[in-house]
């Protein structure tokens, strides 16, 4: 009872990398208040997924199994979480802030009255005491993200609601194997008595989900464009700068907003989070929006017409001149010396 | 079979996040809201062009916007109005005041409940929180389905909706019977815009709130005059809720601590665009084999 729920998501019969982040942070959490870590696994023939689970650190496995459960939908997976967790009274339910968590994840909190945070960028066991009421709480999820537009850094509580969620975006907490691998018990859930007909009224007619082909998350070297950029024309640089340096292509929100390129290359909180050994950041300004994502990487450079842009404050190097300029010349220095 | 549908729209007016220029904090680090435009949310337009165009195919359909947020918001109503939407209602109160997620959701059932349409059509989420949690805590609290993610309505009938939906690495076709809440995606078909005539006809639009703060005005004339240029405002007691889960009170999540974004300072070197300093940085990169 109490313990801290994950909600494991799975794609094509794999385990989605973001539960497993959540894994290695849940177990983090769960260590410190002294809890078990349950991960909660829907969908039809995944029970061979269990002894991974188990390597990142879950106790116990509930186990849900059916056809009707795969693929993911929001109705009957709703409803067996929201059975599970009125049984088991978890004090915290994370899930991975995508297509998926973020359809659940509201749905869930709707029905069990408690609040959920979206996006978050850091969680943090800590106490809280109500300037009101006077009333101290101990252990609470502190659920940290950055808010408007990324200007501020929000630390959000839920004091009185269980279990305390949150959703979490691919690969901003890391992946590990836990340093003892937990016991993955598994209990099969009763779902048919959590679910009704009506859990089944939408039906999928058709789908098409791709591997996905580009993979920034695992770049060494990132080239990342702006709206700085100007255009979708000129963004095009950034393609020929990474491909001179062996690396790969991201953007900034408002570069992918203004249609310069597509949405998979987005970094920052509501895109990828990434730490290459090196990034190259042109004709971003730097909101904390996009600097959440990418922060942690080895070595900045930052090419930007603005002296003053907040992006120089957290770069090794500052270029200033324009990017339309500067990337050609990087380009050509690069030919001439390496070999 | 059924060839009018009742649909109601939700939309915010929302502070212009994307374009946050350098006043838009203040000296004290606060956030500066006077500095940021108030706009229609993006996607809440994705939204309002969904509905539209079912009232295109299905004439006699119609579509009101419903939003909730302070007397100034009644501007997207009216935008709205100027786009197609045959009309709107504010919920406005002190009542919903400090409402998270949750609590905003729980007015928005209540006034839904009351407006009884066969479909809710939402934008995915709204740019000031980026959250993506009301379109679905709607549905949860209508105990109505709900299709997120919403690019293309592809059918419609009296007994359900076929829509396509854009995933992060695909599409996904669902049929979904009504009642159901829509939640639509920024890559969506983007919204018409103003038409000239119904600007002339629904400029002197307004909340009771506007006509009285200037009950001389030609427009507050009109619309004492004509029912079409009312634009209903509804107080937390019109829409009959448990006031335990309005505004501050019915939000489980609180806010324990705002902290202004502080960059951490690194020691940077700062080059010109020149080949001389370019050149020599891309030497140090290579001998630091962070390149190649």
């Amino acid at each position: 009872m109490n313990n801290l729920f994950v909600y494991i998501e799975t794609e094509g019969g794999k385990v989605a990398d973001v539960s497993l982040e959540l894994l290695t942070k849940g177990r983090e959490l769960a260590d410190t208040l002294g809890c078990k870590l349950e991960a909660v696994l829907i969908g039809d023939g995944v029970a061979h997924l269990v002894p991974e689970l188990a390597q990142y650190g879950a106790d116990k496995v509930w186990l849900a199994e059916g056809k009707e459960l795969s693929p993911y939908r929001t109705l009957p997976h709703a409803a067996i979480l929201c059975g599970l967790i009125e049984q088991e009274k978890p004090q915290i339910c994370l899930m991975g802030a995508t297509p998926v968590g973020r359809d659940l994840g509201p749905r869930v909190s709707s029905a069990m009255h408690s609040g959920l945070t979206a996006d978050c960028t850091s969680l943090v066991i800590g106490d809280h005491k109500d300037a009101k009421t006077g009333k101290e709480y101990d252990q609470l999820l502190y659920q940290i993200r950055p808010a408007f537009g990324g200007n501020i850094i929000a630390t959000i509580i839920n004091p009185d609601c269980r279990p305390q969620m949150a959703t979490v975006r691919e690969g901003v907490m890391k992946k590990e194997f836990a340093a003892k691998p937990g016991a993955g018990e598994v209990v099969k859930v009763d779902w048919q008595k959590m679910t009704s007909e009506a859990d089944f009224v939408v039906k999928i007619i058709e789908r098409h989900i791709e591997e996905r082909k580009i993979n920034i998350k695992n770049a060494g070297i990132i080239v990342a464009g702006g709206y700085g950029m100007g255009s979708r024309e000129n963004f095009k640089l950034c393609f020929d700068l990474a491909e001179t340096l062996g690396g790969e292509v991201g953007a900034s929100r408002a570069a992918v907003d203004a249609g310069f390129t597509e949405h998979a290359r987005q970094i920052g909180q509501t895109g990828v989070t990434v730490r290459p050994k090196l990034y190259i950041a042109c004709g971003i300004s730097g909101q904390i929006q996009h600097t959440a994502g990418m922060e942690d990487s080895a070595m900045i450079i930052a090419i930007n017409n603005d002296p003053e842009a907040p992006i120089n404050r957290i770069a090794d190097y500052t270029i200033i001149g324009d990017v339309n300029e500067v990337i050609p010349r990087m380009i050509k220095a690069y030919h001439k010396n390496s070999k | 079979m059924k060839k009018e549908f009742k649909i109601v729209v939700l939309a915010k007016q929302v502070p212009d996040t994307r374009n946050v220029g350098k006043d838009a904090m203040t000296p004290e680090g606060t956030v500066n809201r006077a500095a940021l435009p108030a706009i229609f949310n993006p996607e809440d337009l994705n939204a309002l062009e969904a509905a539209l165009r079912i009232k295109d195919k299905y004439p006699g359909s119609t579509v009101t916007v419903l939003s909730m947020g302070p007397h100034r918001a009644a501007e997207v109503i009216r935008d709205a109005m100027f786009r197609g939407a045959d009309g709107g209602v504010l919920l406005t109160d002190r009542k919903f005041a400090g409402a998270d997620t949750l609590a905003t959701s729980y007015a928005l059932s209540c006034a839904a409940r009351k407006l009884a349409p066969d479909m809710i059509i939402a934008g995915r989420q709204a740019i000031d929180g980026d959250t993506a949690q009301v379109g679905s805590q709607v549905a949860e609290k209508l105990g109505w389905p709900q299709v997120t993610y919403a690019e293309e309505i592809l059918d419609l009938d009296e007994k359900g909706m076929t829509i396509k939906r854009r995933l992060e690495n695909g599409i996904e076709v669902v049929q979904s019977p009504l009642p159901l809440v829509v939640t639509v995606n920024g890559s969506a078909a983007d919204c018409r815009p103003q038409n000239a005539r119904r600007i002339m006809k629904y400029k002197y639009a307004l909340i009771p709130t506007e006509a009285a703060a200037e009950p001389a005005s030609l427009a507050a004339e009109m619309t004492a005059k004509h029912d079409y240029l009312r634009i209903a405002e509804w107080g937390a007691d019109a829409v009959d809720p448990d006031p335990s889960q309005l505004g501050l009170e019915g939000s489980p999540t609180k806010v324990k601590k705002i902290e202004n974004v502080v960059f951490q300072l690194k020691e940077s070197k700062c080059l010109q665009c020149t080949d001389d300093e370019i050149n020599t940085l891309i030497v140090e990169l290579l001998e630091t084999h962070t390149l190649g």
